[in-house]
């Protein structure tokens, strides 16, 4: 990892991969260093907010540094059980579920059964308010995005693209695969927290009953 | 109207609202139950600010928040409030109101012509007040004692005009309720008058120096830029010498920071404000420190702004 300077209140901490970042991320909500404000997950980088009336970047950095390496040391099984789990119901009747499947070589049945069988971690949120990328995805469901977006893709729609599975909190355009809806609703601003979804957290889909 | 006198203005309104109104309440009645303000005209773009909500960028909401969160502070201070009270922020004045109570107002930030800055000032039920076009600077600030009372969204009552969280931006026939939450009155009653002077802003390199071609950062503190006018609370977008990248590929999207100057593909940097998006996809070059932010969000269409490297904290 490298800690690189981001103004006179915050700092950067980029990464390999998603899974270190969950690994920090968790480290940060455990267990927060003195002075610590808020923290911006993304797919490669963490960052870091603090407040330098209270604390220094130096201080921060030194505080990140031992972390990352805590975090890799933890077997992240064991991180996962700690976080709390959303069960996600999915209808699998999306407009794509049948471009997916002749695109991966496999039944509709076992892309569903693919899509549910795995537990996924909220890596990040980005996009739109509440919309969380989730690793974990079964590499046999990996499919670079449409080459041309939906103009209007309607809220709770559940889709796959690259490495991430994710749900639509509210309605956007966006160029995911679209493999059907849920009834959970993903964002509401009288909850707290507003976001189904914050990083983090482990998720699973099922078939809705 | 927009250059009025404001004590001009509230006292000819009153006469006439006591004259043609007849549902206007007698003289040494009690107070109306609910003080209020009514919005007559609210300019060009008036929002209702406090601090913000910070704590919420990890699920994708941005801290919000008044763009020059000195003035609020003040404000509030001269009214008796907490600072973190919610107020009002003009965006090149422009403002009428009519107050249904009693109130005690301050304002802060760009100057406005005719209108009593930096000291309380004392309303009468009834009373329009009319803010004209400040001549300098961006923002002004109206603070009422008791704070602007509408609901809070997400633990702030801040208008969030990228997201489109909080309060509605203020419009034509609008009631904006006035709280009761009050601290101590402060022992003075008239702030010193702040001075914008020239905009230099002092930049920390990064997170993404590396990007760019070795001298970017002498260009970006060596050269001056103007603000453009498609500036607002999520950015000031500039004009001036090319930031060029030497680092082409994609970078894949990544938390920025209030202040943050990110460089799109045509290399004009879009210096970040309170409404900024949480994450971007462009590099950053630079951090405007905390101490100039306020002064950034006082810039307007036209302005000159230089950039200095700041001593490292």
């Amino acid at each position: 990892m490298r800690v690189k300077p981001a103004g006179s209140s915050a700092v950067l901490v980029c990464l390999d991969d998603p899974d270190q970042v969950t690994g920090l991320y968790r480290e940060l909500q455990s267990a927060p260093p003195a002075g610590y404000v808020d923290a911006i997950p993304a797919a490669e980088t963490v960052m870091v907010l603090f407040d330098p009336a209270r604390t220094q970047a130096a201080a921060i950095a030194a505080w990140l540094e031992s972390a990352s390496s805590r975090a890799a040391g933890t077997h992240s099984a064991d991180a996962d059980r700690a976080a709390p789990l959303v069960t996600i119901p999915v209808r699998y009747d999306g407009p794509d579920l049948a471009e997916i499947a002749s695109q991966t070589g496999l039944s509709i049945e076992e892309v569903v059964y693919r899509h549910t069988a795995n537990e996924y971690v909220v890596a990040f949120c980005g996009f739109a308010p509440g919309f969380g990328y989730l690793t974990g995805l079964d590499p046999m469901l990996c499919l670079p995005r449409r080459t041309v977006p939906r103009t209007r893709i309607p809220a709770r729609s559940v889709a796959i693209a690259d490495r991430f599975a994710s749900v639509y909190p509210s309605t956007s355009p966006g160029g995911w695969h679209l493999l059907g809806s849920t009834e959970a609703v993903m964002w509401d601003l009288r909850r707290q927290p507003p976001a189904l979804l914050a990083p983090g957290a482990r998720v699973r889909f099922e078939v809705a009953k | 109207m927009s250059t009025a006198s404001t004590a001009k203005t509230a006292s000819a309104a009153s006469a006439a609202s006591a004259a043609g109104n007849g549902c206007a309440r007698t003289a040494g009645g009690p107070p109306p139950a609910v003080a209020a303000i009514e919005v007559l005209s609210p300019g060009p773009l008036t929002t209702v600010q406090d601090l913000g909500r910070p704590g919420l960028a990890s699920v994708g909401v941005g801290q919000s928040g008044a763009a020059d969160r000195a003035s609020l502070r003040l404000a509030n201070r001269l009214v008796g409030n907490p600072e973190a009270a919610a107020a009002l922020e003009l965006t090149y004045g422009g403002l009428r109101i009519r107050f249904a109570a009693d109130a005690t107002i301050a304002l802060t930030g760009a100057p406005c012509p005719g209108a009593p800055m930096n000291g309380p000032v004392h309303i009468r039920a009834g009373q329009e007040l009319a803010i004209g076009i400040p001549g300098e600077g961006l923002r002004t600030y109206l603070a009422v004692r008791g704070g602007i009372d509408v609901p809070e969204v997400l633990g702030s009552r801040s208008t969030d005009v990228l997201s489109g969280i909080g309060p509605p931006v203020l419009e034509k026939g609008m009631r904006l309720p006035i709280g009761t939450r009050t601290a101590r009155f402060p022992n003075v009653d008239l702030a010193p008058p702040q001075r914008l002077g020239p905009a230099v802003l002092r930049v920390l390199p990064g997170p993404r120096e590396d990007w760019f071609v070795p001298d970017a950062l002498s260009t970006l503190t060596d050269s001056a830029y103007v603000v453009t006018k498609d500036s607002n609370r999520v950015g000031v977008r500039l004009d001036g010498s090319e930031l060029k990248r030497s680092v082409l590929r994609e970078l894949p999207s990544e938390g920025v920071v209030t202040g943050a100057l990110q460089v799109p593909p045509g290399g004009a940097p879009i210096l970040f404000l309170a409404d900024h998006p949480v994450t971007g996809g462009y590099p950053v070059i630079a951090v405007v420190i905390d101490a100039d932010l306020d002064r950034a969000a006082q810039l307007r269409a036209g302005d000159a702004v230089s950039f200095r490297p700041a001593a490292r904290p």
